[in-house]
């Protein structure tokens, strides 16, 4: 592909692409199966849908009218293999290879609708045919996922079919970087990452700086357990992050980026690569971009797994090669960052939001949101949700109307605990705050925090100390270990919560965590020591009486702690069918033919396998807590007598 | 690991000294762990105090400086499968596979990880075998999924 010199070449070559027919969408005069290859969909089997399609249109000679291809995530992971089928936009769920010829013949060739394949809902059984009709997608604001199922990640051809580079050329040709910089300020763009610093205020201080040579980095070092947004953008959608950094980098006056991504993210890297290759041929990288004189060049940084380097002067000092430990910050690593420069850094979802800025207008992006943050925000809810996924939704929707319009409610008929939001900085959000509105200050308020997105629901069957014990152990492994009431004050709460967990706290024992607590906050040089006590201030500041019944009465009320806990086999249930007998690999179960089982307490390692196999007919094995184990009925009263045997 | 292929890794990246983590990543993602001859050849040809590439080595989770069996077995112990019930299932495994996370048994067969997030929180809880997810597992599904790996 010849380097492209010109706006109006871009848009020539767009119209190109266009008429060529093999993208996505609306615009495209072919019709097209987008199938979801994000790695959610790709462990349910999105791969051999992809595969299978391929081979049916070959088959049927539709090879050169109708597009198959894998696109970014679109967010539905529960359903997945997602797929929509353009132009129509008919929406499929779960869908499997042998459902392809189907669709085929009936929806490509036929232009019928495949019923079973349809989203229904649980509610009034009613389907959608449309991926706008699905509550799922309804209640969101999808400015920049949504545009994810429309492309391949791995064709520059796909993004300039919906756009692509136009924000770019705009803010090349038609803006001078002070109006892009009073752009992003007008828009109050807060980072996406954690923090929510405004983007506009970090880029000017940074243009301001008198060093010439500048860097911008995007920060796609995702650690937070349970999160996935960033990798959705990075995988599904990279040109999108780089188009943003360039105008960053225009309006700081940066000639170099970096991206530093996670090694875990392999897809992540591999299509960020071909996109800078891509990007690189057609002259939207690398010495006067489109013919602008604007020179800037972007490298691919792995991680090499530290959650510490998520904060910005770790990561910076990964970047120069070192190990990732923070530095104080009284000047700012927009002053003073990367090899002592001015250096930008902002997270995949700060980028991704640029182009669209610049693109719509501040005016466009400030009618989400609240006062204090505007625009949308991807969260990726998971736990005990029935429509795990990734939603973007508009600041400042509540979070009842997420886990419940969005997410669909608890699945199984159980009761909702909690919520946990800005993963291990954040805290746990209980039910009586569920009509807060999302905003960073508001959550910060709650004593929980934005994050970079994580969005954790609970049910009542989890315990709320082991919740935060659970993230404690996390950041343990995770403090780099340069300051001590980080290093030293975790490893002590720990220390604390294990004895708890396994009924060996006492009375004080709350106070001195609260005192460790306070002393991490205070001391901590970075944001990982200073918010590693917040899962555990939010869970005792809600969930109090949680840690009080583990203490006082040795009960964990969630039935979770194990060394808490014990199975019994209610006599009265149990039908002899022998199954648990079978399975427990800790050959527990005493019983046989037609002998009611008995759950020997002292070989049992409370894996919890005779519950989840006993048939839910009989519901005979149960979990207690905080009582005493039932004495095992008599030996000569195990028999049972079956009716049908009776006669 | 022969020099020939370290060497070939560090000309790659241009013998520059900020490039060293990028080089041993490399150097792991070929050879799954780091031998001692690996790192010193870095060292060498970097003109980094091996003293520091210790650091590094130790710091970064990505590293291993003990062999790889076979198998690779990745337990996703993050928050979505955590409350899902990871821990039961992490629980089993390390009965049935006889070793700890960060361990590798005898026959150098299997080696046991805990991972943060594999980005699959829909499937919870995530067990990784070679790349391979199975999702929705029970601590009772596991020993069918292990018996196939030789």
């Amino acid at each position: 592909m010849p380097r492209i010199n010109s706006p109006e070449e871009l848009e020539k070559v767009r119209q190109e692409i266009l008429q060529k027919g093999t993208t996505c969408g609306k615009a495209s005069p072919r019709s097209c199966i987008s199938i979801c290859a994000g790695a959610g969909c790709l462990a349910s089997g999105a791969g051999e849908v992809i595969a299978a399609f391929k081979a049916e249109l070959e088959k049927q000679g539709l090879k050169n009218e109708v597009n198959a291809k894998g696109t970014g995530c679109p967010g539905f992971c529960e359903r997945g293999p997602v797929l929509v089928i353009y132009p129509e936009e008919i929406c499929y769920l779960q869908v499997k290879p042998e459902d392809v010829p189907e669709i085929v013949s009936q929806t490509i060739k036929g232009k019928k609708v495949v019923d079973r394949l349809l989203y229904v809902d649980p509610a009034t059984g009613e389907k959608a045919i449309h991926e706008s009709d699905i509550p799922f997608y309804k209640h969101q604001e999808r400015s920049i996922l949504g545009s994810n199922i429309m492309i391949d990640p791995k064709s520059i051809e796909d993004y300039l079919a919906i756009d692509g580079y136009s924000a770019l050329s705009k803010a090349l040709f038609r803006m001078t970087p002070e109006q892009v910089l009073e752009e992003i300020k007008k828009s109050n763009l807060r980072g996406r990452g954690g923090g929510g610093f405004p983007a506009g205020r970090k880029w000017e201080g940074s243009r301001n700086a008198p060093d010439p040579v500048k860097y911008v980095i995007v920060n796609a070092d995702e650690g937070d357990p349970g999160a996935f947004m960033d990798r959705a953008l990075l995988e599904g959608n990279p040109h999108s992050i780089l188009e943003g950094l360039m105008i960053g980098a225009y309006a700081i006056g940066a000639r170099e980026g970096y991206v530093y991504v996670r090694q875990e993210y392999p897809l992540a890297v591999e299509n960020l690569n071909i996109a800078l290759k891509q990007a690189e041929a057609y002259g939207f990288l690398g010495k006067n971009i489109l013919g602008s004189g604007f020179d800037f060049t972007v490298k691919v940084h792995q991680g090499a797994g530290a959650f510490v380097c998520g904060e910005s002067t770790a990561l910076m000092t990964a970047l120069e090669g070192r190990a990732g430990e923070p530095r104080p910050k009284y000047v700012r690593s927009n002053i003073v960052g990367l090899w002592g420069k001015p250096t930008v850094l902002n997270n995949v979802e700060t980028w991704a939001n640029v182009p669209l800025i610049i693109n719509k207008g501040a005016d466009w992006f400030t009618q989400f949101g609240t006062e204090g943050s505007k625009g949308t925000k991807i969260f990726s809810l998971v736990g005990k949700i029935t429509n795990t996924g990734l939603v973007e939704v508009p600041m400042g929707i509540t979070l009842k109307d997420i886990i419940y319009k969005i997410g669909g409610g608890i699945p199984g008929g159980k009761r909702f605990k909690a919520v946990q939001t800005g993963g291990p900085s954040g805290g746990c959000i209980p039910e009586k705050l569920l009509d807060l509105e999302v905003g960073y200050d508001e959550l910060t308020r709650a004593g929980s925090m934005m994050g970079s997105g994580g969005m954790i629901v609970m049910d009542e069957d989890t315990c709320m100390v082991d919740v935060a014990r659970y993230f404690l152990n996390f950041l343990i492994d995770e403090s780099c270990g340069k300051c001590t009431p980080c290093r030293e004050g975790m490893r002590q709460m720990l220390k604390i919560l294990n004895n708890i967990t396994e009924g060996k706290g006492s009375e004080g024992d709350i106070g001195l965590l609260e005192e460790l607590c306070e002393t991490a906050v205070d001391a901590s040089l970075c944001a990982l020591g200073k918010s590693a006590p917040n899962p555990l201030l939010s869970t005792l500041r809600y969930f109090r009486e949680e840690y009080e019944a583990h203490i006082r009465e040795k009960r964990c009320p969630a039935l979770s702690c194990k060394e808490l806990i014990a199975y019994h086999i209610d006599p009265d249930k149990c039908r002899a069918c022998m199954i648990c007998l079978k399975q427990c690999p800790a050959e527990a179960v005493i019983g046989g033919k037609d002998r009611i089982h008995v759950i020997d307490q002292q070989k049992c390692t409370k894996c919890g396998t005779c519950l989840e196999v006993c048939p839910s007919r009989f519901g005979a094995v149960r979990k207690i807590s905080g009582e005493p184990v039932p004495a095992p009925i008599p030996e000569d009263a195990r028999t049972i007598v079956r009716k049908s045997k009776e006669k | 690991m022969d020099n020939d292929r370290i060497d070939r890794i560090i000309d790659k990246h241009q013998c520059e000294a900020s490039s060293l983590i990028q080089v041993l990543l490399e150097i792991q993602s070929e050879n799954h762990w780091l031998p001692k001859e690996a790192l010193e050849r870095v060292s060498e040809k970097l003109q980094v105090p091996l003293s520091r590439i210790q650091h590094i080595v130790t710091f970064y989770k990505a590293f291993g400086l003990v062999p790889k069996g076979r198998h690779e077995v990745h337990i996703c112990v993050g928050t979505a499968c955590h409350v899902r019930g990871a821990t039961r299932l992490l629980d089993h495994v390390q009965d049935l596979l006889g070793i700890k996370p960060g361990e590798t048994d005898l026959d150098l067969k299997f080696s046991l990880e805990t991972v943060n997030c594999v980005g699959c929180c829909a499937l919870g809880p995530v067990m990784d075998v070679d790349g391979k997810i199975y999702g929705n597992m029970a601590p009772s599904k596991t020993t069918d999924v292990i018996k196939n790996y030789e």
